[in-house]
């Protein structure tokens, strides 16, 4: 798609006038989603889209519109005039911006992943022979995914990945099942299998009579992938400028009083290490990383071009939604195969669900267990527990009560895929927390 | 344009069982002022179509925005892949699974078109009402906005039969943020729950520029007020909260797909099982639901769903006992009950699945007073402002921007931060009262999120006020 979408740029460049200037963002992919229940294909397709928005800018006045592409340049030239041509007579109505900025003088670059995907068919087999005799649901999603800038200054850029995410479950009976992630770029079978032999050791757990427990408070071990949502609900306004000059960020009790986080939680936007595109969409790069959390308190907020005019900070790369794509939680020093006897005797929490605010402005989230959660006594594992409601602040479960996180850490793709495939992507240790408040 | 895809159908259809193209045509306008400053005006345009074939007992698709011959000869051949390499290795055999006879048109009724108002004149309309919601120093951030879309869909059978949409919506918010110190509250009038089907007339119907100082006094109102009080109490919903009670705990546990399985990696299953359709008493006698695709500016109105079967007004639950499931016709099939037109995809790129479309709670009988009084002593909530429940739709939590003290029957003092939290099996049987036509509202959000790959689709929800007995509400930290 990268030399289509530079014929594109191309093209764009003689439909300006006089000191017009674009700027260009591009997202496409092509994906097979094969959806599985009961250890069969629900749904199997692909799915190819590709899509350019641009920025009409005259001075201070612009105007934002974004299309489909066909990918062919016959088909595409006069609706990308069409749209050129709208933008200029919607500018006409619209007053100066004072907050827009775009990149000038950021420099053109690329980044492309080889394409080692397997053949889907293959994979839909590996899928369901792993799922013989048990009970699995979840999907294949996989296939390239691209991004571009271009500007009429001349900067280019361009990146492509091409990644598999299976996310599936083994289910038990009920609401009783194991989840597990296999994500990558290039297919091991043999690393599958390991995945699927570990789930498949969990399952046999569950099959073990439920223990209910009453609301109150528990030692627990939150696995990454549970301390991955938590810390996306967290950064839903946790780290943007814009939230936290209006007040807005769930941290207000951090900017405008003394709460803090651990003292050993550290916090990054680690771009160098994730797998997003290093650009955004008015063409301006992110650094290796940004640092959000230090020491516990915060140190750097994800600043958008925008909010950079509005609050007068320097951008650092940030989406318009001023939201992390690589998280990263620094790693503490807990071996991940002493988790257990650690905790002791408390709950093994593998995956939450449905977090949301009880109180936005004092950080305190709820949500549920779900799948494989254990009830662990004497360091060892005795029965599933039947799902739990939990309501707890940040500055609790990972301030004053966080005993400690793992030495390892998790690297999760994130498998989303609303619109579009995800690029965002975490690297979490698990984290032991006393005190763990059930409500329901 | 549908002659024109209807004759390059017919030359790029591969040769199968069945073959259906779906397009849509989606275009999006945004405007808002925000703190004074005009943001970016934004329109997108999305377009393309869906093949979807079926050989033998397979099902396969493929979506393009290459809308050519070629480009949808290649979508064909992929679709026939795919149903040719799955047959006889699905958890649905598409031979048992008649596909509906589609033919037909919708169109939502429009009395003041989108463009009757230029783009000059709406972000006038837009500052003034942004300008208004700055009444005090207090309000550290405030928003006026509007989301105009426009989809035309057309539904085209490889046999000849052609359904033909075209639906317009309109998606008005007003936003003020109060502050002080350690506290912020927001106060919202829509806030993504006032969708609504039609045109500019909306905003006169729902009275939009009349809203501002209220939504910026309440905003206010909030920072000084005492958190909601802790307590097993009765508690009074407006209908910009039963919209989520009801869309949570009533519309994800009845769609049919879940209860057949295929959610439960992503939305979850549900407590509902096959065999209580007909019998579970799901709440108390005054609880009736209907699924409801006939009233014209509610969101998510339509005349066929996705895979052309025509919708119609059906009870869900009635008296209080469920009585059918949310499920289109591949589900009814799976599950051998009668179910809705439901069958729904987010856009052109994805297949449909069950989703909720309208869901709507019926009248009652008692007057907002009436309710005020048989609540006695309790708390009033109004406008979601947070939702979480579990994988099986069973134990909720919701928070709320606004609540008001019931004292003997009266509105009294205002509290801020009012939560609740229940358990769907048993919440719907205390419900004690259902408001009259006086308090009923048509409400709409645009963000309902479910199945793999991921969907968002608009859903709509009319209700009234409603009364519970003996819930767990709660306040702030």
């Amino acid at each position: 798609m990268q030399g289509y979408f530079n014929e594109v740029a191309e093209l764009l460049g003689p439909l300006l006038r006089g000191s017009e200037v674009f700027t260009c963002s591009f997202q496409g992919e092509e994906s097979d989603f094969v959806r599985f229940n009961k250890s069969e294909v629900r749904q199997a397709g692909t799915v190819t889209q590709r899509t350019v928005s641009i920025d009409l800018i005259e001075g201070r006045r612009h105007a934002t519109g974004t299309a489909t592409l066909s990918g062919d340049l016959e088909t595409d030239r006069p609706r990308l005039a069409g749209l050129v041509r709208d933008l200029r007579a919607q500018r006409e109505h619209l007053p100066e911006d004072p907050h827009l900025l775009y990149a000038t003088d950021a420099p053109s670059g690329e980044r492309i992943m080889e394409n080692r995907l397997p053949d889907g068919a293959a994979a839909v087999e590996d899928v369901r022979r792993a799922g013989r005799g048990r009970d699995l649901v979840g999907i294949y999603a996989a296939g390239g995914i691209h991004a571009g800038f271009a500007s009429s200054l001349g900067q280019r850029n361009w990146y492509t990945n091409y990644s598999y995410n299976l996310d599936w479950s083994f289910y038990h009976d009920r609401d009783k099942a194991v989840k597990t992630g296999y994500a990558g770029f290039a297919w091991d079978e043999a690393a599958f299998r390991r995945k699927v032999e570990g789930a498949a050791e969990e399952l046999a757990v569950l099959a073990h009579p439920p223990k209910t427990v009453a609301p109150g408070r528990y030692r627990v071990y939150l696995s990454p992938r549970a301390l991955y949502d938590i810390v996306g609900m967290l950064s839903s306004g946790g780290f943007g400028l814009k939230a936290h000059r209006t007040k807005q960020t769930p941290f207000l009790r951090m900017i405008e009083g003394d709460e803090r986080l651990h003292p050993r939680l550290t916090v990054t936007e680690n771009t160098a290490e994730g797998v997003a595109p290093g650009f955004q969409e008015a063409g301006f790069l992110r650094p290796d990383r940004v640092t959000l959390i230090e020491g516990g308190a915060i140190r750097d907020c994800l600043v958008s071009p925008r909010s950079s005019r509005e609050y007068g900070v320097a951008t650092n790369g940030a989406t318009a939604e001023e939201m992390p794509l690589s998280i990263d939680v620094a790693a503490g020093d807990v071996p991940s195969a002493d988790v257990l006897r650690r905790l002791d005797t408390g709950i093994l929490i593998n995956n939450v669900w449905y977090l949301n605010w009880s109180d936005r402005p004092a950080c305190r989230t709820t949500g549920l267990t779900r799948f494989a959660t254990f009830w662990v006594e004497g360091g060892r594992i005795r029965a599933p527990l039947n799902v739990m409601r939990f309501d707890e602040t940040a500055y609790r479960m990972l301030g004053e009560r966080l005993a400690g996180l793992t030495a390892e850490r998790e690297m999760i793709l994130d498998p989303s895929s609303y619109f579009a495939r995800s690029t965002a992507s975490g690297r979490i240790p698990g984290a032991l927390v006393d005190e763990f408040t059930l409500t329901l | 344009m549908i002659e024109t895809l209807r004759r390059r159908f017919e030359e790029a259809a591969p040769r199968a069982d069945h073959c259906t193209l779906r397009y849509v045509r989606e275009r999006n306008e945004r405007l808002s002022v925000r703190q004074d400053v005009v943001q970016p005006a934004s329109t997108a345009l999305d377009e393309g179509a869906m093949i979807a074939v079926r050989a033998g007992a397979g099902l396969g698709y493929a979506a393009t925005c290459d809308l050519s011959v070629e480009g949808l000869r290649r979508a064909g051949r992929r679709a026939l892949e795919w149903a040719e390499r799955t047959a006889g290795k699905g958890v649905v055999d598409f031979r048992k699974v008649s596909p509906p006879a589609a033919d037909g048109e919708y169109e939502t009724p429009v009395r003041k078109p989108w463009a009757s108002m230029g783009l000059r004149d709406k972000v006038d309309l837009l500052r003034r009402e942004c300008g208004r919601l700055k009444t005090d120093p207090k309000i550290v951030d405030w928003e006026a906005g509007l989301w105009h879309t426009e989809v035309e869909t057309f539904l085209l059978t490889a046999g000849g039969g052609t359904v033909r949409q075209r639906l317009v919506m309109l998606v008005p918010n007003l936003t003020a943020v109060a502050s002080d110190g350690k506290d912020t509250q927001s106060r919202t009038f829509g806030g993504f729950l006032l969708g609504r089907q039609g045109g500019l007339e909306t905003l006169d119907e729902i009275r939009f520029t009349e809203e501002a100082p209220r939504v910026a006094g309440q905003a206010l109102e909030l920072l000084a007020a005492p958190d909601c009080p802790s307590g097993r109490m009765s508690l009074l919903l407006a209908p910009d909260q039963m919209i989520l009670q009801i869309h949570e705990s009533i519309g994800h546990p009845v769609e049919l797909d879940r209860i057949l399985g295929d959610e439960r990696n992503y939305a979850g299953t549900s407590f509902v099982t096959l065999d209580m359709f007909g019998t579970y008493r799901y709440g108390s006698e005054l609880l009736n639901v209907t699924f409801d695709p006939t009233i014209p500016e509610q969101f998510a109105s339509y005349g066929f769903d996705d895979d052309g079967l025509p919708a119609r007004k059906e009870f869900v639950i009635q008296d209080g006992i469920l009585v059918r499931p949310l499920g289109g016709s591949v589900s009814q099939a799976r599950a051998g009950l009668e179910g809705t037109a439901n069958a729904r995809a987010t856009s052109w790129n994805r297949p449909p699945i069950d989703r909720m479309a309208n869901l709507n709670l019926e009248p009652g009988g008692s007057t907002f007073d009436a309710l005020l009084r048989a609540a006695g002593n309790g708390v009033y909530m109004e406008s979601n402002s947070s939702w979480s429940i579990d994988d099986s739709r069973n134990k909720f939590q919701f928070g709320c921007e606004y609540g008001r003290l019931i004292k003997d029957g009266v509105l009294g003092a205002v509290v801020k931060k009012p939560n609740y939290r229940g358990v769907s099996a048993t919440f719907w049987r205390n419900l004690k009262a259902v408001g009259d036509r006086s308090t009923f509202q048509v409400l709409g959000t645009p963000y309902c999120g479910k199945g793999e790959p991921n969907q968002v689709v608009r859903v709509g929800h009319a209700t009234p006020a409603a009364l519970f007995a003996d819930v767990d509400v709660f306040g702030g930290a």
